[in-house]
């Protein structure tokens, strides 16, 4: 071999291993959502801008997600560089500075065109600490050719005494039709999202002040006993094992009047391969109660945070940067059409015409959204942040505790009375135990 | 002398085990079924799924967006590894406390299987530390000794309940024919013991193959095996009971057919010894 030829051999042999060793791995934990696929399936558009980087992915059910992820961040595993998170965790893991402040991020991402509500519920100290790749609130869903049926009208802004009387002139249970179909599941991202959006639209709140359990107070009573009656009489039979894929499954198959549950459903019940109803599907804000000047405080959203363990933080925040961005939904409306692109993040999304007109939900979206404080889910005074659920690390087990006396009201092994009581006493325990109260 | 068994009493305990395997049989036939029609279809009743078209679309999206034979490879390493090193240590163990008991064998079996009556997840965070510790989260050599450290208790115990079946005297024959315990273990008493050991690895191959806690818990992009591709599937906000139908399918079905070939020696096995 010529002399020139090794030694040329040699030079591109090396410039190839310093080329490899440059290149950045970033591994992303997520759920099998419809947008999230959606994601996947998009990034070579990523990867062409960046050919540095390489993308991994470990997609997980969302209780193993959860799992994962906390073990991961607790005990600084390392093994993600960037992670699905919902906006429940993501003040509680910020305080304990398990993730990566996102600031600087690159030119032209516009963090202001984030829809205030989402930011601030990902915000701590003014600082964004995740960013939001959907967002949700709840809404009514209704069928509009029952409604007409039953010579029923229901206001865009309703309230819980119009839900009642739709649900009874709809339910025909000969033909298998329910009025209302609401979750009853026990879990505290379960029928617990539903039930404490429909306590904070009856003015209950989980603590007073003092850190003491509310669940003794007529609002709660009222709550717990309208959602039991409502359920009973115009719900699916075995409606305490329904979450929300079941509620989905049953609306889309025609068996619902009326749905209220998260908004991201909306795309669902519309999209016509799928849903048998999707030509007669109206939209309703959440209900109050009279008087009671709340919309639920309904807010959901899945977002990509960087844990403070991950090595690869700059490769993971131009990521997190791409997929958050007005481009990325630029490049879902033009190569799956507008109605797919991420709701519920941009203030610009919703200011699209072409947006508008392709999902006929999106105005009562956004009003819902907007109409969400998450620095004070409740009309009364309460020592918590939240929304559907209360923002703190304790919530997950306390929920899920008074989730389970709930959906055993339902299911007729309990009365109202008795969960109450058993709900009390156990998020009084919790609470104490956990040092509130001290 | 045999109790005499009636045609119509053969017929009907026929038709009985019949009806009671095909209960058992029904949820993954409902899976093969849901897996062949489209979304739409795969929610509607009983009887609008069997009426409705079939499709192949689930496994062609399935096939796009994981790379299943990553998956499936990993499995098959970390079945047939866990088990085939579990046999390694279990045969010497088996034979020990098979042919040569001390006053304490009994203890240590029944000490042995106690650590299966541990929930998993009480050692979860000891565990998931030390894979930290040693770097070895989200590698195949982790989970093969995981696997093979939880089924040990089950493999010692099949082999020694196999081993014990085996008379002692040949054994002692082939000593004062002068072999050493090598010869003795691997010419002797392992040629008598292969239906016990082939019915103890197909045994342990499918229960490393379905173990869903410390494969889902301790893998992510690297190790992940068949049990996470199936996960994958599973969403919180969406109906793709196609898709995980396609996805599940896949998975079980290389270890339903070795299950089916081999069922004789399965079955020969779990009940060898079982009448004297």
């Amino acid at each position: 071999m010529q002399p020139t030829f090794r030694a040329l051999l040699g030079a591109t042999a090396l410039t190839a291993v310093a080329a490899a060793a440059q290149a950045q791995t970033v591994t992303i934990a997520t759920v099998n959502n419809g947008d999230m696929i959606r994601m996947q399936g998009l990034t070579q558009d990523f990867t062409e801008q960046h050919p540095d980087i390489d993308l991994e992915w470990v997609t997980l059910e969302e209780n193993v997600l959860r799992q994962r992820v906390t073990q991961d961040i607790a005990t600084g595993g390392g093994q993600f560089d960037v992670m699905t998170i919902g906006n429940y965790e993501v003040p509680i893991w910020a305080n304990q500075g398990w993730l990566t402040p996102l600031e600087n991020m690159p030119e032209g991402y516009d963090a202001n065109d984030i829809l205030p509500a989402i930011a601030g519920g990902l915000s701590v100290d003014g600082t964004l600490y995740a960013a939001p790749f959907y967002g949700e609130s709840a809404m009514v869903m209704y069928r509009t050719d029952l409604a007409e049926e039953a010579g029923v009208e229901i206001p865009d802004q309703p309230t819980w005494a119009d839900i009642k009387t739709a649900a009874e002139a709809m339910t025909d249970e000969e033909n298998e039709i329910y009025g209302i179909c609401l979750r009853g599941k026990a879990g505290w991202g379960e029928n617990m999202a539903l039930i404490t959006a429909m306590s904070n639209s009856y003015g209950a709140r989980w603590f007073d002040m003092d850190w003491q359990a509310q669940f003794d107070s007529p609002e709660w009573e009222a709550t717990l006993t309208d959602y039991l009656d409502l359920m009973t009489n115009y719900g699916p039979p075995g409606a305490s094992s329904n979450g929300f894929n079941e509620n989905l499954s049953l609306f889309q198959q025609g068996k619902c009047g009326m749905w209220i549950d998260a908004t991201v459903a909306a795309s669902f019940v519309t999209d016509e391969d799928e849903s048998t109803v999707a030509d007669s599907v109206g939209f309703a804000q959440f209900p109050n109660k009279e008087g009671v000047d709340n919309r639920g405080n309904w807010l959901w959203s899945w977002n990509l945070a960087i844990p403070a363990s991950s090595d690869a933080t700059e490769a993971a925040k131009t990521f997190v940067a791409w997929a958050t961005s007005k481009g990325y939904t630029e490049l879902v409306a033009e190569e799956e059409g507008w109605a797919a692109a991420p709701p519920g993040t941009r203030t610009s999304l919703y200011e699209n015409a072409e947006y508008q007109e392709a999902a006929p939900f999106a105005e009562m979206t956004l009003n819902q959204i907007n109409a969400v404080d998450t620095k004070k889910p409740s009309v009364q005074e309460i020592p918590y942040t939240g929304a559907q659920f209360v923002a703190i690390p304790e919530f997950q087990g306390i929920g899920t505790a008074v989730g389970q006396q709930f959906s055993a009201a339902l299911a007729g092994q309990t009365d109202a009375e008795t969960a109450l009581s058993n709900a009390q006493r156990a998020t009084q325990r919790e609470i104490d135990r956990a040092g509130y109260t001290d | 002398m045999a109790r005499a068994v009636t045609p119509r009493r053969k017929m009907l305990n026929t038709a009985v085990a019949w009806i009671i395997g095909l209960l058992i049989f029904f949820p993954i036939l409902w899976i093969v079924i849901l897996s062949f029609k489209t979304e739409g279809d795969a929610i509607r009743t009983p009887l609008g799924v069997l009426t409705s078209g079939w499709t192949f679309d689930s496994y062609s999206v399935v096939q796009e967006r994981s790379d299943y034979f990553h998956h499936f490879w990993n499995s098959v390493i970390l079945s047939v590894g866990s088990t085939v090193l579990g046999l390694v240590i279990a045969v010497p163990s088996a034979w020990a406390m098979a042919f040569v008991p001390g006053k304490q064998t009994k203890n240590v079996l029944m000490w042995m299987l106690s650590t299966k009556m541990l929930p998993p997840v009480g050692v979860l965070m000891p565990i998931y530390l030390i894979c930290q510790s040693l770097g070895l989260l989200d590698t195949r050599i982790a989970l093969t000794l995981i696997l093979m450290m939880i089924n040990l208790p089950i493999i010692i115990w099949m082999l020694y309940t196999y081993f014990r079946e085996i008379p002692g005297d040949i054994l002692e024959a082939a000593r004062m024919d002068g072999a050493a315990l090598k010869e003795e273990v691997l010419f002797v008493l392992l040629p008598m013991a292969v239906p016990g050991i082939a019915s103890t690895l197909l045994l342990n191959i499918i229960l490393a193959w379905n173990e869903a806690f410390w494969t889902l818990n301790l893998t992510a992009a690297n190790s992940a095996p068949l049990t996470a591709f199936i996960a994958s599937y599973s969403s919180p906000e969406g109906l793709f009971y196609a898709k995980l139908s396609a996805a599940s399918t896949m998975a079980i079905a290389p270890i339903l057919i070795m299950g089916w070939f081999s069922q004789k020696q399965l079955v020969r096995g779990l009940t060898f010894g079982a009448v004297k």
